[in-house]
């Protein structure tokens, strides 16, 4: 049953939320720190296990699936709700920083790749 | 209609479910039809968001009573469950694939795109911690942005300009990939695996890469899918603390 799916994602979530929400704490802060990545981490490894062993089938996949098809529109909807009355009047900055940080980004690749290609031939 | 209005602000996240579900439609056939799919619906959608929520107030269009739901759906809890709920396609194999040059990619580019956006912040007059932050992380995504600026307590406008830095980020990702794919040597697929935990932002990266070599895709796919993850813990912890140092 997806139900099935939705819950062992929720248990995932959950846990994922307890220890972001410890280590938030631990860092003096009030919010959630990596909730979300363990959460995640958590979720691939219980998948891994349980469909391994069998127990896993397509149908609870799919419970989790629908979830993760509704990234985007969460995402959407998140969207709508900032304070963007306020944020207009920095436009300029958020053009600035997304062109000028993504190229960077770019350059960065074929000098990763370079540094690869010296290691495989080091080895 | 006072009545039908009160019986649709009761059922505020059915209508909230109904208008993403509308704006989601107009934004992939203005994709398909205007730009043939080059610039992705996702990015329009987003984007759309963000128009939207200029006509409400400080909480967007949720402020609004009819759209209340919005606050719903697109709040910190259904968000984080549906981000969570996107590691179902990977797998511990997968992660072995990668591997460690994956992982190497993965740490700097989501060091090189927070330490410039932040950089860049600090540079245009943000000298506050939790801004300079926020705005760093939304150079990662237009996710990690609002979950650090959440995780951290930044100011709303903050955590918009961080997703309108994401979906720029995506935007250009997706134009930039095809034209400049040979330059980077993006051919092969231990390049497309380097190139997806570098630049990370996955509809980009998966839109960027189906538009030079539809082959590529899951190669990019794979180290991508970990970066949103990573980026979003590493961003409000270890990230925040050097920044904290340097400012």
């Amino acid at each position: 049953m997806k139900i099935y799916g939705i819950a062992i994602l929720s248990l995932c979530y959950l846990a994922g939320q307890v220890i972001g929400d410890l280590l938030g704490l631990g860092l003096a802060f009030k919010g959630n720190i990596g909730g979300v990545a363990f959460g995640m981490l958590f979720l691939i490894v219980f998948a891994d296990h349980f469909k391994n062993k069998g127990f896993f089938d397509q149908e609870s996949e799919s419970g989790i699936l629908f979830w993760s098809s509704m990234y985007i529109p969460v995402v959407v909807a998140m969207s709508s709700i900032q304070n963007v009355k306020v944020a207009i009047g920095s436009g300029f900055i958020a053009v600035v920083v997304g062109v000028l940080s993504t190229l960077f980004c770019f350059m960065l690749i074929p000098l990763i790749s370079k540094f690869s290609k010296q290691e495989e031939h080091g080895n | 209609m006072e009545t039908i209005l009160e019986g649709l602000i009761n059922n505020n996240l059915i209508v909230a479910f109904l208008t993403v579900g509308v704006v989601l439609f107009l934004s992939y056939w203005l994709s398909k039809t205007f730009t043939k799919g080059k610039i992705p619906g996702a990015a329009i959608a987003i984007s759309a968001g963000l128009i939207i929520a200029y006509f409400g107030g400080d909480k967007g269009i949720s402020n609004i009573p009819l759209f209340s739901g919005m606050a719903i759906l697109g709040g910190n809890m259904l968000r984080d469950f549906s981000i969570v709920s996107t590691a179902m396609g990977a797998s511990i194999s997968q992660i072995k694939k990668a591997g460690w040059i994956g992982f190497f990619s993965l740490l700097i580019g989501i060091a090189a795109a927070f330490f410039s956006g932040a950089l860049l912040a600090y540079a245009m007059g943000y000298h506050d911690i939790k801004s300079v932050v926020t705005i760093g992380a939304g150079a990662c995504t237009f996710i990690v942005g609002p979950v650090t600026g959440n995780a951290i307590g930044a100011e709303s406008d903050i955590v918009a300009i961080s997703i309108a830095i994401g979906v720029i980020k995506s935007v250009l990702v997706t134009l930039l990939t095809p034209a400049i794919a040979k330059k980077i040597g993006l051919t092969n697929p231990k390049t497309a695996m380097i190139y997806g935990g570098v630049i990370g932002t996955t509809s980009g990266v998966a839109a960027g890469l189906a538009a030079t070599d539809p082959k590529l895709v899951p190669y990019g796919a794979l180290t991508a899918t970990f970066y949103t993850g990573l980026a979003c813990l590493l961003c409000p912890s270890v990230l925040y603390y050097i920044m904290d140092l340097m400012i």
